[in-house]
């Protein structure tokens, strides 16, 4: 797999489709869909956690199963804040942000003492454990999930506005992936990396192993947290869904269809992913039949996602 | 042999065992600063085992090692390795899917004490000029310029040996562990690699295992014997080739 | 109240057998191929709409168990060959995400077969009451339950423990390389294994079919519990699945009954009723973590 490096190719690919995004509001406006720019921010969103995960199995070799927890946890922070009084998106999204990666320092100290299948299944149980708190706790809304009852306050900005809100998942999308790229070519990140090469090399080495995969793992815990804050708001409802086991799955499914340690690799997936499923439900309420089959066909005959099919992905020789 | 001399690494009566295999029985030895120490034994005598055990790698049932003054009893893995010991591993531990730049790079970023430095989250590696001069630098110690740029996993048995030795080299230590650097190596690999090893020494304490007897004691300053999991002898060269339970043990024939 | 735990400690007995049967294929499935199988959870499903559709249409509850765990059994042969085979070589990451499609597919399946609603299993007529046993009524279907599960577990052990078959079985699980030099045909080997650990899937589906619902879904529900027994046991081991299952079986079914209670002794009502019912669903997997925290490879690590 070797080290990740973005080209200038692939820097510039970003730019126009950030330029591309940003405009998605005004066409969709034009051809008069846009019911489509709330569903855009709901991709961004799912992007975001997809991305927080891609950090955490992608570069740092740790195949969590579990990633569900914090995403929930961000999305019922900002709904409970809410429900007390707390509604300005500058404390309740930082604190989303906060509580999801104190979990994942709480989770990750106990599973990164695990290895292999035993990780995968640790971190699963975890999430389980959040998910049965959650949905037994009568005040949380149990079964129903917590309605968010308006959209955060984000000073000046009318967050109601789905193309405002789409502006505003955007930005932070953008930044987040600015940030990953930064980190993927960081010292850090070659850590991370060698790390998930050879993690007993890198321990002989003199690296704390356990400490650098930790930090990762919060990291991308706490990412995943703010994404759970932006599903709270786009939907208008932390919804115990968010911490389902099979949400973990689902987020696994898209960096592995997008492409795995790589940078955009979430984005990728969460996109062909999600813009799939818009298309096929209409068409067939059995298209869970063909994602399953699409997805098949990446495991088998595209182990490096779509990412590695276009060479987008890790350094070529 | 004077008892004032400068001990560097002191193992006094370190045991593991393996279920009921017991690797090492109560084995003892000492390497004195500045020395190439070999250690020698017939296979299965647990050499490879004390070097898991010094570096960390194993836990130990009973015993204690003393490095450079600390007793490293319940240090980590990576303790070890800031306070100054550095280790080969006789089946190659390299990065295969990294270039050989990357990994003596990862190397030398490792010895960079102030940790801030490796959480670094910001800045571009590719700025950090003193890593990569130090990088080449080692490289070219062990012969693997023309090889920078190659994935690891692409170079010859024999250069893959000279990149582990070179990892363990790139974090400066005090002490280098080398497991059989030359397992597996041809007669012209073989000697270039104990050119390489005379030239270490010059600079670090070495602590070599190895099986070419013509190479242990080229290179070798003192030698110890491991049988089955004890050292039976320590001392020079010429006290270990007259040694006769080492002879009746272990060299036998081949140095007759 | 000891009757009401004795009862419940029988029922957890009783879930606890069935989750050994499940766990059983998956641990070995694991143990030898080293291979997360999600997918198993789904053969579950499968074997309960088999027996369901099969005991419907001939009368009787024997056919119906047969006919599905034979059924399942071929389909998981056909599994095996076509696509997991493809898998063993594979990290982990690659494995879940094929058996999660598996999951994804399998279900829309028996949609489209069976459609949405909740089949009806029901348990024979001479078993639909109940028996007395010391002094209180416990219903005689679930004590078929325990009798089967104790006979399969009896039988399991004796075929890893005393067979040549288990010899191999268990050589693999420990040392593959081992038991291709001894010339094993190890492909046959995996693909028998796996198909047993189907039909013994299939066999949990169809005696469960009737307590629990028969629906979409339900195979993954239980594929976790399958995990957490096997995590706790350590991937590979027999015994470990037994002693991890009856944990887990007890533990839960233990937990439900009487945490609320215990904690109406200690909180107020209010706190009590909204706690309890958190806390009793979460406690296998805190016994999960704690387990895996002092054992990280489970109560009896098959590698050791
Ligand atoms: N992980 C292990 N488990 C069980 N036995 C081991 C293990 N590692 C080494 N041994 C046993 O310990 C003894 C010493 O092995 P080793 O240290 O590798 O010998 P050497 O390096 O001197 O050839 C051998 O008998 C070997 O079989
Ligand atoms: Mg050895």
């Amino acid at each position: 797999m070797g080290l990740y490096a973005t080209t200038t190719r692939r820097r510039i690919a970003a730019v126009f489709v950030l330029l591309g995004l940003v405009a998605l509001p005004w066409g969709m406006r034009l051809i008069g869909q846009e019911f489509y720019v709330s569903f855009a921010s709901r991709v961004l969103i799912m992007a975001l956690a997809a991305t927080s995960l891609n950090l955490v199995i992608g570069f740092g070799g740790m195949v969590s199963f579990g990633h569900a927890a914090f995403f929930g946890a961000g999305a019922y922070c900002v709904a409970v804040l809410a429900e007390s009084g707390v509604t300005s998106a500058w404390l309740a999204w930082p604190a989303a942000t906060g509580v999801a990666a104190a979990l994942a320092v709480f989770v990750g100290a106990i599973s990164l003492r695990t290895r292999g299948v035993y990780f995968i299944m640790i971190t699963l149980a975890f999430a389980q454990m959040v998910f049965y708190l959650v949905v037994s706790l009568k005040t949380w809304g149990g079964d129903d999930g917590l309605p968010l009852l308006q959209r955060s306050a984000f000073g000046s900005l009318n967050l109601k506005d789905d193309s405002t809100f789409y502006f505003v998942v955007l930005a932070i999308l953008a930044f987040v992936l600015f940030m990953l790229d930064r980190i993927a070519h960081s010292r850090f990140g070659r850590v991370i990396q060698s790390i998930r090469e050879n993690e007993v090399r890198m321990e002989a080495l003199g690296y704390p192993v356990f400490s650098f995969k930790l930090v990762c793992f919060s990291l991308g815990g706490a990412l995943a947290g703010l994404a759970g804050a932006l599903m709270a708001n786009q939907a208008g409802l932390a919804s115990p869904n968010l911490l389902h086991w099979m949400q973990s799955g689902i987020l696994m499914v898209m960096i592995v269809i997008g492409g795995v340690g790589s940078v955009f690799g979430g984005v990728v997936g969460a996109v062909l992913l999600l813009v799939c499923e818009e298309a096929f439900v209409e068409i067939t309420p059995h298209w869970q039949i063909g994602l399953g089959l699409l997805l098949l066909a990446v495991v088998l005959w595209a182990p490096l996602g779509i990412a590695g099919l276009f060479g987008w992905g890790r350094n070529r020789e | 042999m004077s008892e004032k001399l400068d001990l560097l690494l002191d193992v006094r009566g370190v045991s593991k065992h393996f279920g009921g295999v017991y690797a090492l029985n109560n084995a003892s030895l000492s390497v004195v600063r500045g020395e190439v120490h070999a250690l020698i034994g017939p296979n299965g005598a647990g050499k490879t085992t004390l070097i898991h055990v010094l570096s960390g790698a194993l836990p130990c049932n009973g015993g204690r090692v003393v490095f450079d003054g600390n007793d490293l009893e319940r240090r980590s893995m990576h303790e070890r390795v800031t306070l100054g010991l550095a280790r080969s591993y006789q089946i190659t531990n390299i990065f295969t899917r990294l270039t050989v730049l990357d990994n003596v790079a990862m190397a030398v970023q490792s010895r960079v004490r102030d940790w801030g430095s490796s959480f670094s989250f910001w800045k571009p590696f590719s700025l950090d000029s003193a890593i990569i001069g130090e990088a080449h630098a080692l490289l070219a110690q062990v012969s693997l310029s023309g090889m920078a740029n190659r994935l690891a996993g692409q170079l010859s048995h024999g250069e893959q040996r000279s990149l582990e030795v070179a990892l363990a080299l790139a974090t400066k230590p005090k002490l280098l562990l080398l497991d059989e650097p030359m397992a597996g190596m041809g007669p012209e690999e073989s000697e270039r690699m104990v050119g390489l090893i005379e030239h270490l020494a010059q600079q670090v304490t070495i602590l070599l295992v190895e099986h070419d007897m013509d190479a242990v004691f080229r290179l070798a300053d003192r030698i110890s014997v491991l049988v089955g999991g004890t050292v039976i002898a320590s001392g020079s060269p010429e006290a270990i080739r007259g040694d006769a339970e080492v002879r009746r043990a272990y060299l036998g024939d081949e140095v007759a | 109240m000891t009757q009401l735990i004795l009862e419940q400690a029988l029922n957890g007995l009783q879930f606890g057998l069935m989750l050994f049967l499940l766990a059983a294929g998956l641990t070995l499935v694991f143990g030898i191929m080293d291979m997360i199988n999600l997918a198993h959870g789904s053969l579950y499903m499968v074997g309960a709409y088999l027996a369901a559709e099969v005991t419907q249409a001939s009368g009787s509850f024997i056919t119906g168990v047969g006919v599905a765990m034979l059924g399942t059994g071929v389909l998981a042969v056909v599994l095996e060959v076509v696509l997991l085979r493809r898998l063993y070589a594979r990290n982990h990451l690659a494995q879940v995400l094929a058996t999660f499609a598996l999951i994804l597919i399998a279900n829309e399946c028996v949609r489209i077969v069976w459609g949405a609603q909740t089949l009806m299993l029901n348990a024979p007529d001479a078993l639909s009451g109940p028996v007395r046993i010391g002094g209180f009524l416990y219903p005689s279907y679930r004590l078929l339950i325990i009798g089967v599960g104790a006979l399969i577990a009896g039988l399991l052990y004796v075929l890893v423990a005393r067979t040549r078959i288990g010899m191999w079985v268990r050589a693999g699980a420990s040392n593959r390389e081992m038991t291709e030099a001894l010339g094993i045909n190890v492909r046959l080997l995996f693909t028998a294994v796996f198909a047993f650990g189907a039909a013994l899937c299939a066999l949990a589906g169809a005696m469960l079919g009737p307590l629990l619902a028969v629906q979409v879904g339900m195979g993954e529900s239980i594929l976790i519990l399958a995990f957490v027994v096997i995590v706790i046991g350590g991937i590979g081991s027999i015994r470990g699945a037994l002693v991890g299952s009856l944990l887990v079986g007890l533990v839960d079914t233990l937990g439900r009954a009487m945490l609320p209670a215990m904690l109406r002794a200690l909180f107020s009502p209010e706190v009590a009723s909204s706690l309890g019912p958190a806390l009793a669903s979460v406690l296998i997997y805190v016994l999960m973590a704690a387990i895996l925290f002092w054992r990280p490879e489970g109560l009896f690590p098959a590698r050791a």
